[in-house]
């Protein structure tokens, strides 16, 4: 049970057995696509061809590799310019309302961040499709209306970006406005008292305390962003991020590029992943 | 400050979430509802009714595949729980300092990766031509190549796998916060691993239990991808529905209505599980 | 099991009992034995060992080697769920899943007592702490002595032979501690249960136990009655430990049986006794005198012929109601020394500067080989 309490020796080791079969379980799936882009065949499969660089740096078919595939360099551009925006505006409107729930009482405060917490249990598809819905109609009217064209209400990054924004600029939300729960309110009386503007007394005590939490924040909304699929595959349009070309790709039938692909991204979010720990740290 | 700046700057807080709470999550969702109760009658001409959802309940395709896929994101977040908790318990509690920071990092890290890569990883090694079919001949348990992906196991896995993070983050939290003294104090008073297990661990991991299992089983019925590409084309995933509906078949409406019918299963777990453990959902989910 | 009658004529018996955690020792070869009914403590400084010494009792921590009893019969290798010892946490660890009915009736209900039974035990061990009829209600709605009676209550139900206590009082504020201090006492008489107490506070040492065991860097330094280990120390650990002393390091100057005459660094003469060890002149030692043991006189001749006799310079008085002291300044020598104000009235305006006689006898005056 725990460790000041005497256990047969036979539990100890299957509680062990199991939990590393646990941990296996766990790196099985990475571990593979991460062996199979060093392999030397055209099928991410056994048996093993030898190993090779091909699928990252190749440019002769059919061993392409990831830096000489337009189309995944392009996507990986589009992920991150929706990562980017989606970041952007989640730590903007996260911080503003980090002040505003930490800092104001006003009617419907409790009701309004119940309201706030909801996004986090729609289904991802579900934002997707009411926003998809709502914009087409609003698209439709606006150019009945007026006669002119509305493309970014058409499904498209703008929407892709919208669509994730809806959900994480909760975790934003809530990363954020914990941080600033620990804010010790005398420190920016201390400002006022020295004689800075009260907007002053803000920008330089309070979003410098902030700081670790809108980093933190932003790693993070770039890992969601970059890895999200259910609201962005509803919303779509002809210039797909990472994970939707994949998607389409595996659903053709996949070539090691592919595990190329996700090692990169595995490298690429952990990295992200423990960049984002640090930042909590800091916080400490 | 004055009266009048404080309402200012509450007034200008305001103004980004309610623009984002009105214009991304409510109007889009009552937008999506009255189109859910508008029928097609013609080409662009709607009449008001509830056709859509007697679409649903009369098809058995459906509803079929509605009470397919609610049944087996329980069964998963049941084996999510099942699977996840003794390691849960071990990293809480019979691990300390490094050994407990580097398993717990080890458990987050395939979590920030891609559920698309996970999935991908998950395909390598079912389909027929992946490692445990070629493993398998190579020992000698099978003759021939066998198919491991494409059935309701593989979905399974697949699952439990995405969703694991959720429960076990959770149920660690919890459990760490359990003094070993109560523990101890069982044991001392005669207990044994099963009473102490039944009567002190899992009281006191409840709230870890249920934010836990609401968030598996929201995301398992949200889920997309694993039954798609795991469980193949006949996977009849509810969310499948609602894509073919919207992209495939450009029947917007009675996609609408299969939205809201999910949302609304969706919902009434999390409130049947907040209520149950009378918890509210500023503690479970804004953690 | 063939038992003689000397071995269970203890309730708790320690043979050679050691513990070592990797290189480093946290108990020594202690032996010691416990008399049913007897309230027994174990007094030391943090780091002394003896949680580690509970634990092992307890079954939480397995005795690197030595023999540990319980009513005769060997425990070691008994896990902590089959020994007949129950144990109150040091922050109680009541089950807060559980009302107090469902806490106290836990460990009937692990040994599968009927329902009923449970219900009616509970109810009289409740009324026994003087909580009768709280069963039904939570943890968190209890006072903080009140957690502590359900606390015993939930170890007593059981009739354990053993009950330890892992200092329960720490974490109560000082006036229901003095009180509760009284409490426990009353109810181990009630239970005539052997209770095993540790803690650092030789406060609730003294006031409780039957018996005191003092520990330092895990040994036992010496067993004995509080008043034996307040009067008679065996060692220097201990008359420094157990109640409040003036610490002098000394010569030896001349030695006759166990009368030994000293003198202090700074120069001050001393009479006193050397209970343990034999010394020598040109030995050094460590010279103990309780601030209560000194004497204090505006004019020499009150005295009589008592051994030690000086004067000294009031420096500072320390006023606290029946625990006041006084520092003063030795005058021949400069020593520092600290003396109890008897609360008669007689000293009541003495001031800053003024010059008192303080007298006290050899036989309060104890010496111990410095470094021992």
């Amino acid at each position: 049970m725990i460790a000041t309490i005497p256990q047969s020796k036979t539990f100890k080791w299957t509680y062990r057995v199991y939990v590393t079969l646990f941990f296996i379980y766990l790196a099985l799936p990475l571990t593979v696509v991460c062996a199979f882009a060093f392999n030397d065949s055209v099928f991410p499969s056994l048996p093993w061809e030898g190993f090779t660089w091909a699928w990252f740096f190749g440019d002769e078919s059919p061993y392409i590799g990831v830096f000489n595939e337009r189309s995944i360099i392009k996507s990986i551009g589009t992920s991150l310019f929706v990562a980017f925006w989606v970041s952007m505006l989640s730590i903007a409107v996260g911080t503003s309302n980090a002040f505003l729930f930490v800092r104001y009482d006003f009617k419907f405060k409790e009701f309004l961040y119940i309201l706030m917490l909801l996004p986090l249990i729609i289904p991802g598809i579900i934002l997707g499709i009411s926003i998809l819905v709502f914009s087409n109609t609003v698209a439709n009217n606006l150019e009945d209306a007026t006669g002119m064209w509305f493309d970014g209400l058409r499904p498209g990054l703008p929407l892709v970006i919208l669509g994730q924004f809806s959900f994480i600029a909760t975790f934003a939300t809530l990363v954020i406005s914990a941080r600033l729960e620990k804010f010790d309110r005398s420190l920016e009386e201390a400002a006022l008292n020295l004689g800075a503007s009260k907007w002053g007394a803000v920008r330089q005590i309070t979003l410098p305390f902030l700081m670790p939490a809108i980093a933190g924040a932003a790693v993070v909304a770039i890992l969601m962003s970059f890895e999200n699929f259910n609201t962005t595959l509803m919303l779509v349009g002809s210039d797909a991020p990472l994970t939707i070309t994949m998607f389409d790709r595996l659903k053709q039938g996949s070539t090691p590029v592919l595990n190329a692909v996700s090692l990169l991204l595995i490298v690429v979010s952990a990295l992200l992943g423990i960049a984002s720990l640090l930042f909590q740290k800091k916080e400490g | 400050m004055t009266q009048a700046q404080s309402r200012l700057g509450l007034y200008l807080l305001m103004t980004p979430l309610m623009l984002w709470l009105l214009l991304l999550i409510i109007v889009p969702h009552i937008g999506m509802f009255l189109v859910s109760i508008s029928v097609k009658t013609g080409v662009r001409q709607y009449v008001t009714g509830l056709g859509n959802y007697m679409v649903f309940f009369t098809e058995p395709l459906y509803w079929n595949t509605f009470a397919r896929t609610a049944f087996m994101s329980i069964a998963a977040t049941f084996l999510t729980l099942v699977v996840g908790f003794p390691v849960a318990y071990y990293i809480a509690k019979l691990t300390r300092g490094r050994t407990k920071t580097t398993l717990f990092l080890m458990c987050l890290i395939p979590f920030w990766v891609s559920e698309l890569v996970r999935t991908f990883g998950w395909m390598i090694l079912l389909r027929e031509t992946g490692i445990f079919s070629s493993f398998l001949q190579y020992i000698g348990v099978l003759s021939g190549p066998v198919e491991f992906l494409y059935n309701d196991a593989a979905i399974m896995i697949g699952l439990v796998y995405t969703s694991m993070l959720f429960m076990v983050v959770p149920l660690v939290t919890t459990l760490d916060s359990l003094d070993d003294s109560y523990i101890e104090a069982a044991y001392d008073l005669g207990g044994n691993g099963i009473s102490i297990l039944r009567e002190i661990i899992i009281p006191h991991a409840m709230p870890g239990i249920v934010s836990g299992c609401i968030v598996v089983f929201m995301l398992s019925l949200g889920n997309y991808l694993t039954p798609i590409l795991l469980g193949g084309k006949d996977s009849l995933w509810f969310t499948g529905l609602i894509y073919s509906q919207f992209i495939t078949r450009f029947n917007w409406e009675l996609g609408s209505a299969f939205g809201f019918l999910l949302l609304g299963l969706s919902s009434a777990i999390v409130w049947a599980g907040l209520k149950l453990s009378r918890q509210s959902l500023t503690d479970t989910v804004g953690r | 099991m063939t038992q003689t009658d000397a071995d269970a004529q203890f309730d708790l018996e320690c043979r050679k009992l050691n513990k070592d955690f990797s290189g480093f020792r946290a108990v020594k070869d202690v032996s010691f034995g416990v008399p049913k009914g007897t309230f027994f403590s174990i007094l030391g400084p943090s780091g002394c060992g003896k949680t580690t010494l509970l634990r092992m009792i307890a079954g939480f921590q397995e005795a690197s080697s030595g023999d540990l009893l319980i009513k005769g019969n060997s425990m070691i290798g008994v896990p902590p769920n089959k020994r007949p010892v129950s144990m109150v946490f040091q922050h109680l660890a009541l089950f807060p899943m559980m009302d107090i009915e469902a806490n106290v009736g836990f460990g009937l209900r692990q040994r599968g007592v009927p329902r009923e039974e449970i219900a009616k035990r509970v109810e009289t061990v409740l009324a026994r702490v003087g909580l009768p009829g709280v069963g039904s209600r939570q943890i968190s709605q209890l006072s903080g002595g009140q957690k502590q009676r359900v606390a015993i209550a939930r170890c007593m139900v059981l009739e354990p032979d053993v009950l330890l206590l892992d200092e329960p009082l720490g974490a109560l504020d000082l006036k229901l501690r003095e009180h509760m201090k009284i409490e426990l006492k009353t109810l181990q008489s009630e239970f005539n249960t052997t209770f095993v107490y540790i803690t650092h506070d030789q406060s609730e040492a003294l006031v409780m136990s039957d018996q005191i065991a003092v520990m330092n860097h895990g040994e036992f330094e010496q067993v004995g009655s509080a008043r034996e280990l307040y009067y008679a120390p065996n060692t220097a650990f201990v008359a420094g430990f157990v109640g409040e002393a003036n610490k002098f390091t000394a010569t030896v100057d001349a030695a006759f049986g166990d009368a030994v005459t000293l003198v202090t660094q700074d120069g001050m003469e001393l009479k006193g006794i050397s209970p343990v060890a034999k010394m020598q002149k040109g030995d050094k030692a460590e010279v103990f005198v309780r601030p209560e043991a000194v004497r204090l006189a505006t004019e020499a001749d009150k005295f009589g012929g008592i051994e030690n006799l000086n004067t000294g310079i009031v420096e500072n008085i320390l006023f606290n109601g029946a625990n006041s002291h006084i520092i003063l300044r030795e005058e021949k020598s400069g020593g520092e020394m600290n003396v109890a104000i008897p609360q008669t009235g007689e000293f009541r305006d003495l001031n800053k500067g003024d010059k008192i006689f303080i007298g006290w006898e050899a036989a309060q005056t104890r010496c111990y080989a410095a470094g021992a």
